[in-house]
């Protein structure tokens, strides 16, 4: 990483820099749990609702309970007004989301139930489905479902040749060199991998610099989640 | 049971015995209206926005604008487009799917309030006669639904509008440069409409009901208001009213707008 030293971010933070996080547990009152995460000028919320009743129930499983994500982002929180409403990518980034949820919570012991993810994009400045998931994660914590640990999610970029941690809007689009490549994910607090998404072109010694990457930041953003939660401690 | 999909009769009766004695479970008055907390300017990427907290009731509001073309009937004046989501995640009654006629109902109230007190100056936010016209888009998020969505919403549409900035326009390239504004805010009238509803529990006429009591209300009555004049109105749920029952709201609904259009001016400056 011998360029590290000299690359210039357009917002001069240092390549392995996270944008200034901020974390809050108990926004919503009528939620079960839910919680605020911040990348700079991205604001995810999250709402759980449940374990409750599936409906329709021809969607319920006798096995265990099922988690059900809704990824949404405001009409006004990107420059440009998106029509409100359901589109195919915030369909996708919402079983995305699951998935990366899915290996930590126990839903075992809830066949039948279900337990609903709310995520709303009130600001976005890229990386919105990884403070999404940073968000969803607390709010499920806070809501007291069984989990075997935390995620925290972040998402690499390389520009040109440059690998850097959490990628903004400008770097989002960035088109000298190489271009932009883009690889949000997600690991649990001992390190696994849960969610891997990518777009670009990248080496596979690069990307597995990445994963490295992606290591170090998330366990960044576990502190602050974790500091979060614990403000709240047991009160709801 | 605080996460209630409904209030129970149980609870019903007891809100209805309060009432009678002009008492209500969180020691407000029947006409007294919640503290009102209003936040400008939350959202970045908006032209105008707002977030307004009315006890537990929260809603975020945004304005964005684009430009497109007039309504054949109004081909000299700027488009007025009002949505409302209730979100899922603001309440467990609220299910993900098309727009239920809940939202699609407040969102009409809130344009006609804002439309018909003529707030926004519509004529001036005209590019092009016939082909050119500013849209403005008022959309309306619930946080948390804690009752009373329709008036916090209201109040959450003239904050956002009252500070929103009109984007850069190219007009060589006949394009909106989305993210960069010009230092031209939305022309405004003095008319700044207050959506009111007052609603009618048993013999009881309240203002600002919680969730609990929203949920007993036998009819509703809306109207947006502008220093006493009344420029849109609508009655909601089947509950014929009386006459005289009518004319107590009117009168209520009019002197609550005496009381909170201050303290709304108050904080928008």
């Amino acid at each position: 990483m011998s360029a590290a030293k000299i690359f210039k971010r357009p917002d001069g933070r240092k390549v392995d820099e996270i944008r200034p996080m901020k974390a809050k547990v108990g926004i919503i009152p009528n939620a079960d749990g839910s919680a605020m995460f911040q990348f700079g000028e991205t604001i995810a919320v999250a709402a759980v609702y449940g374990p409750k009743k599936m409906h329709p129930q021809h969607s319920q499983n006798p096995e265990k309970g099922t988690l059900r994500c809704n990824y949404n982002m405001i009409s006004f929180s990107v420059t440009e007004r998106i029509r409100p409403g359901p589109s195919r990518r915030s369909m996708e980034i919402s079983k995305i989301t699951e998935w990366a949820l899915e290996p930590i919570v126990m839903l075992d012991d809830y066949p039948n139930m279900v337990v609903d993810v709310h995520i709303n994009i009130l600001q976005a400045n890229a990386s919105t489905r990884c403070a999404g998931i940073n968000a969803a994660a607390m709010a499920l914590a806070h809501a007291g479902i069984p989990m075997k640990e935390l995620v925290s999610s972040v998402s690499i970029g390389k520009l040109d040749k440059q690998l850097v941690v959490d990628v903004n809007k400008k770097e989002e689009d960035w088109e000298e060199g190489e271009g932009a490549t883009d690889i949000p994910i997600t690991m649990t607090n001992s390190g696994k991998i849960t969610h891997i998404q990518l777009d670009g072109k990248i080496t596979t010694k690069q990307l597995k610099e990445a994963v490295e990457l992606a290591r170090e930041a998330t366990k960044k953003i576990y502190e602050v989640q974790k500091n979060a939660l614990k403000e709240v401690g047991g009160e709801k | 049971m605080t996460n209630g999909m409904s209030t129970s009769d149980l609870t019903a009766e007891r809100i209805r015995e309060y009432l009678s004695k002009g008492k209500r479970f969180d020691g407000r008055k029947l006409d007294e209206f919640r503290e009102i907390i209003i936040e400008t300017g939350v959202s970045k990427n908006a032209e105008g926005s707002a977030r307004v907290k009315v006890g537990k009731t929260e809603v975020l509001v945004g304005v964005k604008m684009d430009v497109g073309a007039p309504y054949p009937d109004s081909k000299d004046k700027g488009n007025l487009m009002v949505t409302s989501e209730l979100l899922p995640l603001s309440s467990p009654r609220f299910e993900i799917g098309p727009p239920k006629i809940e939202s699609i109902e407040l969102a009409r109230i809130i344009d006609r309030c804002i439309r018909e007190s003529k707030m926004i100056e519509l004529e001036k936010l005209c590019i092009k006669e016939g082909e050119k016209v500013w849209t403005v888009f008022i959309d309306i998020y619930s946080i948390n639904d804690d009752g009373n969505l329709l008036d916090v919403a209201g109040i959450g549409a003239i904050a956002a509008l009252k500070g929103a900035k009109i984007p850069k326009y190219d007009e060589e390239e006949e394009k909106v440069l989305f993210g960069e504004w010009t230092n031209k805010k939305i022309p405004l009238s003095k008319n700044i409409p207050i959506s009111i509803t007052a609603h009618k529990i048993g013999n009881n006429i309240i203002i600002d009901p919680t969730r609990e009591e929203e949920d007993i209300s036998e009819c509703r009555l809306t109207a947006g208001v502008s220093n006493g004049i009344i420029s849109s109105m609508q009655k909601g749920d089947s509950k014929a009213l009386k006459v005289e029952e009518f004319y107590s709201m009117i009168d209520l609904i009019e002197k609550t707008e005496k009381e909170i259009s201050k303290k709304i001016e108050k904080q928008l400056g």
